[in-house]
């Protein structure tokens, strides 16, 4: 386990340290000491059954939700309840949503300059030109009239993987990105990833693809009931799974791909 | 207004207006089988209408009404927006007060509430001039009721849309001023417009205090003519024309915020 005792010299640490994260919804402790360290560069896939934490986990690390013991330090930042905290990460860390949650009043290209030219302060006609470099980079140069009611989910899915990317971050995290759309969409959206990967763009992906999650990770989390049961290498975790509950996970999501 | 269901033909618009026409020729026949004698009535409608000034400089008739609602509507408004935050607000207290005042408000008559600030309150040595006691009481009654039409307008808005602010690093205000506000006020403007032509329909209420708005002045001609049916269809028609007025600013508003909803087609 690496230790994450000395945030200070950004080169050597860890982009994001996360030492003994503990969160309780209510009664719920949807998360238990959970440590992770993840290195610049790295690709990192989380997978589990449904409730078990992976996506508590991602809102954590960027603070849509707080959590009540353990440390989160990303790029040298302690994460706290402090709005100059908060607001610091999240420049620097990209969500995309299972539910894409574009801005529906604004057009494609209204979307993706919003954060950079109010948060980033850029000009207008530099955000506008990154942004529709990375729109077609998605393949959705054609649509940046269009409103989010006028694109299909996997069209939307696009848009927000490219609003994240527009405000430049050192690391994007997924949380399931492809859950709520159809197979072809699902490709559509995962080839995207994909390729975004090549890039050395530091990734974190929650997802129940897994043929998608051997490709793309560098490593493999697996967590079940809020704790890290396993990780290692995809090839290590998905052919020689070392628990009982991630065999029980692996024969589950087989036989769901078989029926 | 605008006809939205698709199985309306592409006709339905202009079969609507020639139903409209018909049925206000048929009203005006009505009215002229009255043999009335509009007259007088011409003869007072600058006064109505307010283009004319009281005999000590003041504005009258529907100049006042629409002076009346203005700043009743502006008040109202801001009493509303603070209500609307104690009412989602997790402090007990802002919760406490802003349920409090809206019950008070919302469940004593309005008419009684103008009384109570001109009438009643000189009693315990506070004295409001009839405009500000007007002013006051349709500021607070109306904002009582706007405050819960601005909250369910907030609530209206998906979570992931300010969850998805949040998340690309935006502050807390500029989350409100460009995301989640405009698209609360699309769903706030259809039932904000309504309470303001009611608002300025209300106004008529202050009527009572002495203020020389439209309906006291319609109401006084008469007396002093004794042409009642005249003045008063004269008030109607003018009150009339200007909900009308409203209704098409409110429309003008829905079609600015409703971007991104129509283009779907909901």
């Amino acid at each position: 386990m690496a230790e994450a005792s000395n945030p200070v010299a950004a080169e050597s640490s860890p982009l994001i340290a996360i030492d003994r994260l503990n969160k309780w919804f209510g009664r719920d402790h949807v998360l238990t000491d959970l440590s992770l360290a993840l290195s610049n560069g790295e690709r990192l896939v989380i997978c589990g059954p449904s409730g078990s934490g992976k996506s508590t986990l991602l809102r954590c690390i960027n603070g849509l939700e707080p959590h009540q013991s353990g440390t989160i330090v990303v790029d040298g930042t302690p994460l706290t309840r402090q709005s100059s905290a908060l607001e610091r990460v999240r420049r620097d860390v990209g969500m995309v949503f299972q539910s894409f949650n574009l801005f529906q009043h604004l057009t494609v290209l209204e979307n993706c300059v919003l954060a950079p030219l109010w948060v980033r302060k850029q000009s207008k006609p530099q955000a506008e030109a990154t942004a529709v470099d990375y729109l077609h980079r998605v393949h959705m140069g054609d649509y940046i009239g269009s409103y989010p009611g006028q694109l299909s989910g996997g069209q939307q899915q696009r848009v927000a993987i490219a609003r994240a990317l527009c405000m430049q971050p050192k690391v994007m995290m997924f949380d399931e990105p492809t859950s709520a759309l159809d197979p072809e969409m699902t490709k559509e959206v995962l080839e995207i990833i994909l390729a975004l990967s090549t890039t050395g763009m530091t990734m974190i992906c929650v997802t129940h693809e897994m043929a998608f999650a051997r490709q793309i990770a560098d490593r493999v989390m697996f967590m079940d009931r809020g704790q890290l049961i396993e990780q290692g290498s995809p090839a290590d975790l998905f052919e020689r799974p070392q628990t009982e509950r991630l065999r029980v996970f692996l024969n589950q999501v087989l036989r769901e791909r078989r029926s | 207004m605008s006809p939205e269901a698709p199985h309306r033909t592409a006709n339905f618009g202009v079969k609507v207006w020639l139903t409209w026409v018909a049925l206000l020729g048929l009203l005006v026949w009505l009215f002229v089988s009255l043999h009335l004698d509009f007259g007088y009535a011409k003869q007072k409608l600058p006064y109505l209408l307010g283009v004319r000034l009281t005999p000590d400089g003041f504005i009258q008739g529907a100049a006042l009404t629409l002076f009346v609602t203005a700043c009743s509507m502006i008040c109202a408004l801001l009493v509303a927006l603070l209500t609307a935050l104690g009412r989602m607000s997790s402090n007990p207290i802002g919760f406490g007060i802003a349920t409090f005042y809206a019950s008070l408000f919302r469940g004593t008559p309005l008419l009684v509430q103008v009384l109570i600030f001109y009438l009643a309150l000189p009693q315990v040595g506070i004295v409001l001039g009839a405009l500000s006691a007007g002013i006051l009481a349709l500021s607070l009654n109306y904002g009582a009721y706007l405050a819960e039409t601005i909250r369910s307008g907030m609530m209206g808005v998906a979570p992931g849309q300010r969850e998805a602010g949040m998340a690309l690093g935006l502050p807390r205000w500029l989350i409100v001023w460009k995301i989640t506000g405009p698209q609360a006020l699309r769903l706030i403007i259809p039932p904000a417009g309504a309470l303001f032509i009611s608002m300025l329909k209300d106004s008529s209420l202050v009527s009572i205090l002495g203020l020389w708005e439209l309906n006291f002045l319609a109401q006084s001609y008469a007396r002093a003519s004794y042409h009642y049916m005249e003045m008063l269809i004269c008030a109607a028609v003018i009150y009339w024309m200007l909900s009308i007025v409203f209704e098409v600013i409110q429309h003008r508003l829905e079609l600015r915020f409703g971007r991104g909803v129509e283009s779907s087609g909901r």
